[in-house]
């Protein structure tokens, strides 16, 4: 059942997606609260902050940039026998 | 822990609810999903040594985000005020870029899968054996701590029951690591590391409006009558114990800078195996430099609030303060460690509370699915293969780590309950920290860089290096020793190093040393250049990818930070 070399799978979700997907769904919660449904006692609370506002705005932002990041870099599927790092004996680099 | 007794109810709605559902709903989907990549041992307990930097170096800092960290480092804020940075700047950031640029290349290269199995390389048995028991049963112990403190805070936030709530959390931190592995657990580290940082950077904002920035934050600390945290970083009397400026910045740069850091950052395999995780040898050492990164910036959004929360929070100001610094319960029931609560309640509205409260449970779970996910590697992979069943193949261990899974999580709730019993759950667990971490990093320090050190030398040195820390320990338990702060642990953890140290020398000159050719790749000097190195193509390629160059970066930056605070 287990073949030790079967190859990398390739990575069935790309977690940056996931972020994206839980910061989007957060921002817009919290900039609809913030925009319509925050009360004024809740304002007094943060000292007039409007924080739901932008801090959803914040996080829509940043959904939308890990949604950049995955399609500018889309997860490379590693060849087939990439079970070990290759020993690459270029390296000028001392530590 | 007197959580209970004040009056910490949030009057969560159901916004939020339902933001903290649809964090629960992702974390186990991530498991799902995680779960379809598994198909051998290495996938289950590595995740097939395949994940890019960034997701291992944010999960390297997110496993170590946890109920300690986050309610303790506040805590520490309120009380101590800046220098509890320390922690950061002066313990965790060297010691990560000394495990990324020195060490990872042993354990990496090596290709050992645990930090137990590179003892049993360098070794032998006996030392292994010592080292993976000892760290399975921790780990154990702080699983249950983190289980405890997990339902503690949902106990009282919410009003669930705690038995309730511990039975809750550990089936779904059970669900997804026994189906995703290690995979599972980093991935929900990473998608923890952001919402703990969406819920911690808008009320440091919130509440640095609230007290008119930092200016506003020193003016009011600097107002305020008796004792107060402190707004600069040194010397830390307050912290340490010791009397002298002198003997304190000693103390934190010996005890907890280098000890007690570096024992706990480059020897815990928790931390580690994050690092072994990743796909290639570079990566794997910019894991913890990459980590460094947001962790030189951690500090300012869980010491701060916990020093707006010591000047803003009525149950921790006036008298209550005056109770607690004299270790003392305050007239209010409240406690430094309720300080990030206390601010949350005060604070944010809801919407911004169910993120809050999504990422301070994500923080509890997070923390516990890393004792899990390691206790089974070592368990598996370090116990049962290597001295119960050996050679079977690779699929019955994979079956054999999802049941060590849930025996583990069984075993938790077990220690959950304990750890219930105990009133000072925290320094108890810091205490484990000493004990075990200061002397492995002696032993790992001598077998990395002396070939000539022995196999008995290995496991004499653990073992008496740990009963020096446990020696310091009752003496200060029982008073004969007298260091208030966090003085203990560090001298503890200084003993602990410099006993295991000449204890190593002394069986090494009495005992044999292995053959060379046994020790190659494990030992510095044996250890040819090649191997220690990384390639610099592909996908490694680029500057921005170079571990000594990031470091240097970090290493300047966090010196920076230590002038200007």
């Amino acid at each position: 059942m287990s073949t030790s070399t079967g190859g990398r799978h390739t990575s069935a979700f790309d977690v940056r997606l996931i972020i994206a997907l839980l910061l989007g769904v957060y921002g817009a919660v919290l900039t609809i609260m913030g925009a319509g449904f925050t009360s004024d006692d809740d304002l007094a609370k943060a000292d007039n902050v409007n924080i739901n506002l932008w801090a959803g705005i914040a996080m829509l932002v940043a959904a939308v940039l890990f949604v950049a990041w995955a399609k500018i870099r889309p997860l490379v599927i590693p060849a087939a026998e990439t079970t070990e790092e290759p020993a690459a004996g270029d390296t000028t680099e001392t530590s | 822990m007197v959580l209970a007794q004040a009056n910490l109810r949030l009057d969560a709605n159901a916004i939020d609810y339902l933001l903290l559902a649809f964090y629960f709903t992702l974390v186990l989907g991530i498991g799902y999903l995680a779960k379809r990549q598994v198909s051998t041992s290495l996938d289950f307990f590595l995740s097939g040594r395949s994940l890019p930097a960034w997701v291992t170096g944010l999960a390297f800092i997110s496993a170590n985000l946890g109920a300690i960290e986050v309610m303790g480092m506040s805590a520490n804020g309120a009380q101590y005020g800046m220098p509890t940075a320390h922690y950061f700047w002066v313990g965790a950031i060297p010691a990560m870029l000394f495990l990324g640029i020195v060490m990872m290349p042993f354990y990496y290269g090596s290709k050992v899968r645990s930090v137990p199995e590179f003892m049993l390389r360098r070794f032998g048995k006996p030392a292994h054996l010592v080292n993976g028991i000892s760290f399975a049963t921790a780990q154990i112990l702080i699983a249950g701590a983190n289980l405890f403190l997990l339902a503690k805070i949902v106990n009282v936030l919410l009003g669930w029951p705690i038995w309730l709530a511990i039975i809750l959390a550990a089936v779904v931190v059970l669900t997804y690591t026994a189906l995703g592995g290690l995979s599972a657990a980093i991935y929900n580290e990473v998608l923890q590391f952001f919402v703990i940082v969406a819920a911690l950077v808008p009320l440091t904002i919130v509440g640095l409006v609230k007290v008119g920035g930092w200016q506003g934050l020193v003016d009011k600390i600097g107002l305020a009558p008796g004792s107060q945290p402190d707004v600069n970083s040194w010397p830390g009397t307050n912290i340490t114990g010791f009397g002298s400026p002198f003997w304190s910045v000693v103390g934190l740069v010996f005890g907890l800078g280098f000890v007690l850091s570096f024992g706990y950052w480059t020897t815990n395999f928790v931390e580690v195996q994050r690092a072994m995780a990743s796909k290639s040898m570079s990566a794997a050492r910019r894991t913890p430099i990459i980590g460094a990164f947001p962790k030189m910036f951690v500090p300012f959004i869980v010491i701060i609030p916990g020093m707006i929360a010591a000047v803003t929070v009525t149950e921790l100001m006036g008298a209550n303060r005056t109770a607690l610094v004299g270790d003392k319960s305050a007239p209010s029931g409240a406690t430094f460690n309720d300080a990030l609560l206390l601010l949350m309640r005060d604070l944010l509205p809801n919407g911004m509370l169910g993120v809050a409260l999504a990422g301070l449970l994500a923080s509890f779970m997070a923390g516990m699915a890393a004792n899990l996910s390691s206790f089974n590697t070592v368990f598996s992979y370090d116990i049962w293969q290597s001295y119960i069943k050996k050679d079977r193949p690779d699929d019955y261990y994979l079956k054999l780590g999802r049941w060590v899974t849930a025996g583990g999580t069984i075993l938790a709730i077990g220690t959950a309950f304990i750890a219930s019993t105990y009133a000072n759950l925290m320094d108890y667990l810091q205490q484990l920290f000493s004990f075990f971490n200061a002397p492995l990093f002696a032993t790992f320090i001598l077998g990395m860089f002396w070939k000539r050190m022995t196999a008995t030398a290995g496991w004499t040195g653990l073992v008496s290096g740990t009963l020096a820390a446990v020696g310091v320990f009752l003496l200060s338990e029982t008073g004969a020793i007298d260091l208030p702060g966090q003085g203990a642990s560090f001298v503890g953890a200084g003993a602990a190093f410099v006993v295991d140290i000449v204890v190593s020398v002394a069986v090494t000159y009495a005992t044999a040393p292995k053959p060379e050719a046994q020790l190659v790749g494990l030992v510095y000097s044996l250890t040819p250049k090649e191997t220690r190195q990384h390639s610099t193509t592909g996908e490694d390629a680029g500057w921005y990818r170079n571990p000594a160059l990031l470091a240097g970066i970090v290493l300047a930056i966090t010196i920076i930070l230590n002038i200007i605070f």
